[in-house]
């Protein structure tokens, strides 16, 4: 366990190196999400007017949903550099080496959440500027962060699976294009479910994408239900071991296949 | 421990019935220099990623160090060094990264590893290189890298999969001489994986040629030759004659043998071919046979590649580019 969680930092050092020397990303990384959270805090502010919407400012109500979404497409397109890794080689080299697989996919997940805890303090921050208030303090703040974190987490699992089974950088995209921004649309991040469809808000339910939006703000911002909070938390956990366990198995089915 | 390596029918079928591996075997000794000879598409990469614990034969068994490549991969990795096809360094991080990355996977640490980083790096020229960007290295240093990589948890078997593809002649040239040091290493044993008949030839105290998932010959480079018996003896006439009138000529000289006439060019063996020079020539000249040129060569690993498979080198090559277009 502890060679593990080792061999996992050393992961997550690579990788961290490796982006820490392109600036370009650093910059899009920091500055993706203030566009986020002011475009659409821009674009959608008159939904406060409708009848029925309980959220308070749209910025508050926003907030959960643009941390959460940014976690989500930036975990979702963690299988790339794997494809990446694969064609190289360097997956190999380390499949023939003395790690454990799941340090491969930790090491990937570790960085993701960091990224996100970073991108996260900056909505949260901005958030707050512009006129957020967060009913249960830096508490709440910390378990809205810590679900998009777990989120990422599950995703960049699934993405690495994915990369590993399918192996060609053009069907990772068309994939991650079909899911990405659907799933965002299907949730609570923008609209409250009570005044979208009902087939919608029936998907939403099964959305961990949602899961991960309304119990963000339900821990941060009014209406807290702690209940419901650590329902959604287990099964985003649940998600997690799933997708460690999938990307387990696609090293071995590729490992077969080779 | 006599045999580093021992392979035993192994088998390898890809998705779309591709055999790669029919029943492929050979052992290596400790301490050797192996090459394992054969076009593109023998089933070279196939068994060095089965020995290496990446892929698994659909049958066969084989162990590596002493230790079963199935069931105790775990110590197979231990104590294996692997330089694949191509370079699998990180072009991100720097030389000494890449190093310290590779030394903290198999447990080593601190100052220990540190040292151990330097010395090799020393070892292959890469000292004033070692903290720049991989992406920077040209091929021949970042080969060199990968080799060091490889040498990091002190292997006792060292795997070198085709490792001067893609390379310079010249840097080529620079990277025999590195493997022909390593061979001096201590009871270090090299597996070596290669298309190119020269350098099996210069590096390699043992050989198999694989063709076709199978292995058809093993030796020495210089068995396989001598095994050949004689040189080839190659006669350009000054014109073309008839084919029976040349034949006919040398087919009472002792010790000449598989003669045979392709328009204006004779060939012949013999055992030793520059004594038998002279005779021939003079067999030719008592028949009016004008000789323009004469040559005499050693048999190349080229002609047993013909003698085991049927076919040139060069043709298998060919036809593997086919197929894999």
């Amino acid at each position: 366990m502890t060679v593990t969680l080792r061999h996992s930092w050393y992961m997550t050092v690579r990788h961290l190196r490796a982006l820490w020397r392109q600036p370009a990303w650093i910059a899009v990384t920091l500055v993706q999400p203030v566009i986020w959270l002011l475009l659409y805090g821009a674009l959608f502010k008159r939904v406060v007017q409708i009848p029925g919407f309980q959220g308070g400012s749209y910025i508050e109500f926003l907030t959960p949903g643009v941390l959460v979404m940014t976690a989500f497409f930036g975990a979702g397109w963690g299988g790339m550099p794997v494809i990446d890794d694969l064609n190289r080689g360097v997956i190999d080299r380390f499949l023939i080496s003395p790690v454990h697989r799941v340090a491969l996919v930790t090491g990937r997940i570790v960085q993701g959440s960091l990224a996100v805890l970073v991108q996260s303090a900056i909505i949260v921050v901005l958030a707050l500027i512009t006129g957020a208030h967060y009913r249960n303090g830096v508490g709440g703040v910390i378990v809205m962060i810590f679900l998009a974190m777990l989120l990422a987490a599950a995703t960049t699992a699934w993405s690495y699976g994915v990369a590993l089974y399918v192996r060609k950088e053009e069907t990772l995209i068309a994939l991650m294009q079909f899911l990405l921004l659907p799933l965002t649309f299907l949730s609570g991040a923008f609209m409250q479910l009570s005044l979208v469809p009902g087939w919608i808000s029936t998907i939403a339910d099964y959305n961990p994408l949602n899961w991960a939006v309304e119990a963000g703000r339900s821990a941060a911002m009014k209406h807290t239900d702690w209940g419901f909070v650590a329902s959604r938390t287990g099964f985003l956990l649940a998600l997690l071991a799933a997708a460690l366990l999938f990307a387990t198995r696609a090293f071995r089915s590729y490992q077969r296949s080779i | 421990m006599a045999q580093a390596i021992e392979a035993h029918d192994l088998v390898k079928t890809y998705a779309g019935d591709v055999k790669a591996l029919n029943e492929l075997s050979f052992s290596v000794q400790q301490g050797t220099v192996f090459g394992l000879l054969g076009p593109n598409g023998a089933g070279k990469s196939t068994t060095v990623k089965i020995l290496t614990t990446l892929s698994r034969a659909d049958s066969g068994s084989a162990t590596v160090a002493g230790f079963d490549v199935a069931s105790q991969a775990e110590m197979v990795r231990r104590n294996i060094g692997v330089v694949q096809q191509g370079t699998t360094v990180d072009r991100e991080a720097t030389g000494r990264e890449n190093m310290r990355l590779q030394g903290q996977v198999y447990g080593l640490r601190g100052r220990g590893l540190e040292n151990r980083i330097s010395e090799l790096l020393d070892r292959f020229a890469l000292t004033d290189a070692a903290d720049r960007i991989a992406r920077g290295y040209s091929g021949g240093m970042e080969r060199r890298l990968h080799v060091a990589m490889a040498l990091i948890n002190q292997p006792s078997v060292l795997f070198l999969d085709e490792p001067t593809t893609g390379l310079d002649p010249e840097v080529r040239a620079d990277m025999w001489t590195e493997i022909s040091r390593l061979a001096n290493d201590q009871g270090l044993t090299i597996l070596l994986t290669t298309h190119y008949l020269e350098e099996a030839d210069n590096l390699a105290s043992q050989l198999a040629i694989v063709d076709r998932g199978r292995v058809v010959a093993e030796g020495t480079p210089e068995g396989l030759k001598a095994d050949l018996r004689g040189d080839a003896i190659h006669v350009e006439l000054a014109q073309a004659e008839g084919n029976g009138h040349v034949t006919g000529a040398l087919a009472e000289l002792g010790g000449i043998r598989e003669v045979a006439v392709d328009g204006r060019t004779l060939h012949a063996r013999a055992d030793d071919g520059a004594r038998a020079v002279p005779v021939v020539l003079q067999a030719l000249e008592s028949r009016g046979i004008d000789v323009a040129s004469v040559s005499v060569a050693r048999p190349s690993l080229d002609d047993v590649y013909l003698r085991y498979t049927g076919r040139t080198f060069d043709k298998a090559e060919a036809e593997a580019g086919e197929k894999s277009r």
